[in-house]
């Protein structure tokens, strides 16, 4: 069960038997499209605000996972979910309509990883059957939040990321046909002194390679094992610091192999400088586009590796650094 | 780069906290100078143009606007001012609430900041965020999240102006 110092491998290989995705305008006119269950061309999703908007996406996406597994909303046990706004309300109002037991997590953007984890420990030791795990993000009320007014004028630095507006979800099941849960590395928190908000790939990018060096060491395998090792969401600037830290280290990483979930969402093109992030943006890429890559066969293995930035606005105010965290799982088809 | 042995960081990390200081660790020094080769820097130069011109532009804009007023309506050319601004300010609004005001700020940065019209931007765009929380709590509340300091520091700095001009007049003899 537990592997070396902080990761756990499933023996009873817990599926994800079915996921959701649902994003927003700006995501449909992205790279990846067709990866999402349900796009909306709608920024409220015809609410009175943002951050019910976040709500009612959340929901379709809990909703698209248990209809496609052929379950009813009763069936799940648990769901374990959070999301960025204060006191994570979004994800724990679209809880309300699920009669179900809940957990609401923080992990910043690495809530998705979170959360997979916790899923998979309680299905592998048979806790429970059906646990429902995600995470959302829009961008509108996580810049309310965090940054200025959405409509303010202010000049973004090239190290900026674009929150995207996106919620993804995964039923993880004792049985079933899908991609098999069969690793999680759990992250610790490191804080390397950074304090910009406009740069948390740098900041997060020690996080995501410690727990990826730690996740190698406890399971005594080399990177070639996975077809492909994701970050989410780094960015241009924290990947390629990320990728330079690992080389540096040693470890036998391709450019190929690394990806980050910030830099599949959208197009080249779109307004986003250093690429996506917001802890909707690796639920979706991963039980989106990376799972349907997976059933096609295009990877086998995957690493997807969630960073969070443990900020606040207060405290970025009061001038303390960022600490950061990233969480990793292990997908494998069979 | 050691990143592996990180242990001491995190005492450093508690240390940190402890003395509210922000000494940082060698390791976080290498760090940094790590992340920040790898960082794009924000074209200072290309901003500096971008904002000389667009601001530049605005006040154009906004001295045609001036002579406008006092060319064909009953203004002086020092009267004319405060129509001109209130125009300018309402020009200003309109992009706001047309959500394409933030756009040109990305591009212009300072140049659409520091003219009348970057104020009322400031002021337009907090009240449209929070219309969500009510009139009064939200809109009345947060309309001056981002101005009310600059009033602030701006009422502050002229009664400080104001106050050397006075003493340089009165006993300076200007």
């Amino acid at each position: 069960m537990l592997a070396g110092h902080r990761t756990w491998e499933f023996e009873n290989q817990p599926v994800v038997s079915s996921t959701g995705t649902v994003g927003g305008p700006f995501e449909a006119k992205g790279r990846i499209p067709n990866d999402f269950d349900t796009l909306h061309d709608d920024l409220w999703v015809g609410q009175e605000s943002y951050e019910k908007a976040e709500k009612v996406m959340f929901e379709e996406a809990c909703m698209k996972s248990i209809e496609k597994a052929g379950l009813t909303k009763e069936d799940i046990q648990l769901i374990l979910a959070g999301n960025l706004v204060n006191q994570i309300t979004p994800t724990s109002f679209a809880a309300r309509s699920f009669p179900v037991p809940y957990f609401g997590l923080f992990g910043a953007c690495s809530t998705s990883m979170e959360g997979m984890a916790l899923a998979a420990y309680i299905v592998n030791t048979g806790g429970f059957k059906y646990v429902l795990t995600g995470s959302s993000s829009h961008n509108s009320s996580i810049e309310k939040q965090f940054r200025y007014p959405t409509e303010y004028g202010a000049q973004k630095p090239p190290t900026a990321q674009w929150t995207a507006t996106a919620a993804g979800t995964a039923l993880v099941t004792d049985t079933g046909v899908g991609p098999r849960v069969t690793s999680a590395t759990l992250g610790r928190v490191i804080d390397m002194g950074l304090s910009d908000p406009y740069n948390m790939g740098g900041a997060m990018a020690p996080a995501a390679v410690d727990t990826i060096e730690a996740h190698f060491r406890d399971r005594q395998i080399d990177p070639s094992y996975y077809d492909l090792i994701v970050t989410g969401d780094l960015g241009k600037i924290g990947q390629t610091i990320a990728y330079d830290l690992l080389t540096d280290h040693g470890m036998n990483i391709t450019k190929d192999q690394f990806r980050d979930c910030g830099l599949i969402i959208y197009r080249e093109d779109q307004p986003v400088l250093s690429g996506a992030s917001g802890s909707g943006c690796s639920a979706a890429v991963t039980y989106g586009h990376l799972f349907n890559r997976m059933k096609e066969g295009e990877f086998n293995r995957i690493l997807v590796v969630a960073t969070g930035a443990l900020l606040s606005p207060l405290s970025y105010q009061q001038k303390e650094s960022i600490p950061c965290i990233a969480h990793a799982v292990s997908f494998e088809n069979n | 780069m050691e990143i592996i042995n990180i242990d001491h960081v995190l005492e450093r990390g508690v240390k940190m906290s402890d003395q509210k200081k922000k000494n940082l660790s060698p390791v976080q020094q290498k760090y940094q100078k790590f992340a920040s080769d790898r960082e794009v820097k924000r074209p200072v130069l290309k901003n500096c143009l971008k904002a000389f011109l667009v601001g530049g532009l605005i006040c154009t804009l906004g001295q045609g606007v001036q002579t406008f007023y006092y060319t064909f309506f009953d203004f002086t050319e020092k009267s004319a001012g405060d129509p001109a601004v209130a125009t300018m300010i309402f020009f200003s609004v309109i992009l706001t609430g047309f959500g394409v005001y933030d756009r040109f700020a990305q591009f212009a940065g300072a140049g659409t900041a520091v003219p009348v019209t970057g104020f009322a931007n400031s002021v337009a765009s907090a009240a449209i965020e929070h219309r969500t929380e009510g009139y009064v709590l939200g809109v009345g509340g947060n309309m001056f999240k981002l101005a009310g300091s600059v009033i602030v520091f701006g009422t502050v700095a002229a009664f400080i102006i104001a106050l050397i001009k006075t003493i340089l007049i009165q006993w300076g003899g200007l």
